[in-house]
């Protein structure tokens, strides 16, 4: 699960990590009744605006402006609030601007980059740090990998001394500097385990002409699996408008679906089926339209909301159902598109794919319900059906 | 032979009273598993589906022999379901659960790499089965036959898959493993590979992967260095968009790692035939007999 920029900065400061002064706004006025209190506050005259999007790279879109006086900040609040940002991470549609956060300035000597991520291959939490703070770090990784520092540790032991010593002689930091980095970081470890973060990263992480060590920006995606220990808290910072709404809504229905670009509509059981149902539909041509995994105990119900969640998107000309009946029997499922596909008057081709327990009587159901369905007896099979029908539709 | 599970498993199910592990244990049971109990703290003493129950793993491997648990367990409690088989050096422990906290794997995978007592298979697994002798998981049993192919794979159903396609070739399967589609499992590829490099009964395996960590490149820079039998692999998610999680927790391109293109250039480089589609597995594998 994803939060925003601020929210992240509120659980930073309740684990003692810095971060700027700064006041989240939810329109242009607040902003500027935030900008007046930061200039008397922190007697500088310099703010930055920063758009509160689900997604990164909103800088170079113009989503975040230092202003100096209150007149820039007013202008800049107004400019972003409400705009559509159009970053490599929120896809061609890009993400209207609705809440905006509004920081002190800083005096800023140089910008770090510092990532907590569990690592799969060690099965520790990695820590990676790079002097090329506020870059792409995919980018630094790839031209310039010396200047990417890791340091590993088992999430119950936790972070240990000689973790951060390492860190601070590669980043060249002063003793001041050092003293306060070390802070920083074995609070931000201690979050990253205790709040089950799947990434925190801090980019840049400054350090201002003063020492001190600041996370300037700040991401937390948490592990969706870890709900259940943080139940409330969640809640409370979750922002559904920064979620794809059909996602939402088949993750309720205990779908996994994602929406992808293509015209032809996947109905599988599992995840592994589902992606490779997809990658049989590519390689006979064909692009599909959406991930969608039913899950192992998906019911007539279930199956009825996977189609109508696959037919909201107008793009979608054609359906491929694939199921490998193990548990899940063929017939509950033809019985599923049997009643979905009368139930939404089903107007594109569709293909099914039974294989697995009760397939014959599953067969049996699809053939005598009187609805054009196209039976496939391998998922190639089917895959090559349904693109071919789908160019027609 | 075959490896991990035969018939002289003798299975407990930790979980067994719910829902959804009694329904899998009475179909391990027509398969013919050796079912020798249950455990569900609070329930000791009672019986279900002919077999007794207990409170604890230790109270069931005492009483009845126990040398394997299936792990039905809700998400909240399944690590520590994990750790007491552990405690208990149950020699098998396989976690059928799905959706348990990545923090709680880094800490139960830390222990299983401080002991040897108890090897974990999953989580978020079909399980293991070994055709005719002993299935312990939710795989339907009637698709397997006998045989001399091993199949390993991150994913339930693509094994079913595997699976189904051989049997339709008339080639059996000398145990098929699933080690589960989460980022930290307690079994990966390796080890697997290294029991049916050594198993008698196996003449060559599938291996199936999908995007995500590195795992099939492990896998491949082993296979290259140490398996002498012919391999085809598999990897799903070729077409998948990065960043996004495809269903498996563990099935996820970040910062341009884990590809399928990646994944599949280290496997053939390895001398594995990867099948070009899901439903070419069979025949990929068939190929590899001649």
């Amino acid at each position: 699960m994803n939060i925003h920029e601020y929210q992240a900065k509120e659980l930073y400061r309740k684990y003692g990590i810095p971060v700027p002064q700064g006041i989240p706004c939810m329109s242009p006025e607040e902003a500027v009744e935030a900008a007046k209190k930061l200039i008397a506050d922190t007697g500088s005259e310099v703010v930055v605006v920063k758009a509160q999007i689900h997604a990164g790279g909103r800088g170079k879109a113009g989503g975040v402006k230092v202003c100096k006086g209150i007149e820039a900040a007013t202008a800049a609040a107004h400019d972003i609030f409400g705009k559509v940002l159009v970053t490599p991470q929120t896809g061609p549609e890009g993400k209207k601007v609705q809440r905006l956060l509004v920081e002190q300035g800083l005096a800023i000597k140089s910008e770090l980059y510092l990532a907590l991520v569990v690592d799969r291959e060690t099965k520790k939490v990695a820590i990676m740090a790079s002097t090329e703070g506020g870059m792409d770090i995919e980018e630094v990784a790839h031209n310039t990998p010396e200047k990417i520092h890791m340091v590993y540790f088992h999430a119950d032991a936790g972070l240990q001394d000689h973790h951060v010593r390492k860190l601070s002689y590669a980043l060249g930091l002063t003793k001041t500097e050092s003293k306060n980095f070390h802070k920083l970081i074995v609070n931000l470890a201690k979050l990253f385990v205790a709040e089950d973060c799947s990434i925190a990263e801090v980019n840049p992480l400054i350090l201002t002409k003063d020492e001190q060590v600041l996370a300037l920006d700040a991401k937390v995606n948490f592990d969706g699996n870890a709900e259940f220990r943080h139940q409330a808290y969640w809640e409370s910072v979750r922002d559904l408008s920064e979620e794809a709404p059909t996602e939402t809504e088949a993750a309720e229905a205990g779908l996994s679906y994602i929406q992808l670009d293509g015209n032809i509509g996947c109905l599988v059981n599992g995840a592994g089926l589902a992606m490779s149902t997809m990658d049989t539909i590519k390689h006979f041509g064909g692009e599909p339209a959406n991930f969608l995994d039913v899950g192992g105990g998906a019911s007539q119900e279930s199956v009825t909301k996977a189609f109508k969640i696959i037919l909201q998107s107008d793009a979608v000309q054609g359906i491929f159902v694939n199921i490998f009946g193990g548990i899940m029997r063929c017939d509950v499922i033809a019985n599923g598109v049997v009643a979905a596909s009368k139930e939404l008057g089903l107007t594109v081709p569709l293909v099914v794919r039974l294989a697995g327990t009760n397939v014959e009587q599953g067969k049996e159901i699809l053939n005598n319900s009187g609805l054009r369905i196209v039976a496939a007896d391998t998922m190639a099979e089917g895959a090559q059906k349904i693109v071919e029908l789908a160019k027609g539709a | 032979m075959s490896i991990l599970v035969n018939k002289d498993t003798k299975l407990i199910v930790q979980g067994i009273t719910g829902k959804t592990g009694q329904f899998h244990t009475e179909q391990c049971i027509k398969y013919g598993t050796n079912v020798v109990g249950g455990v569900t703290p609070g329930r000791g003493g009672t019986e279900i589906l002919g077999v007794p129950v207990f409170d604890t793993v230790e109270q069931a491997m005492a009483a009845t022999g126990a040398n394997a648990s299936c792990i039905f367990v809700p998400p909240p409690f399944a690590a520590d379901a994990i750790l007491e088989c552990i405690d208990a050096e149950m020699a098998l422990a396989i976690c059928i659960t799905e959706g348990i906290p990545v923090m709680d794997m880094l800490k139960v995978r830390r222990v299983l790499d401080g002991q040897k007592g108890t090897r974990l298979i999953g989580p978020n697994c079909p399980g293991v089965i070994t055709p005719d002798e002993c299935k312990i998981g939710i795989m339907p049993g009637h698709i397997h036959k006998k045989g001399r192919i091993g199949v390993v794979s991150k994913s339930g159903t693509l094994t079913y898959e595997a699976v189904g396609q051989l049997t339709a070739l008339g080639i059996g399967q000398s145990t098929a493993v699933g080690v589960g589609g989460d980022p930290i499992a307690g079994t990966d590829f390796i080890d697997i590979l290294e029991m049916f490099e050594k198993d008698p009964d196996t003449d060559a395996i599938i291996l199936i992967g999908e995007i995500g960590g590195n795992a099939e490149e492990l896998a491949a820079a082993w296979i290259k260095d140490n398996f002498t039998k012919p391999v085809a692999g598999f990897i799903a998610g070729r077409t998948a968009p990065p960043g996004k999680r495809m269903g498996h927790a563990g099935a996820i391109i970040s910062g341009g790692k884990g590809t399928a293109d990646a994944k599949i250039a280290a496997l053939e480089e390895a001398g594995v035939k990867v099948a070009p589609t899901p439903s070419d597995m069979g025949t990929t594998l068939a190929s590899l007999l001649k």
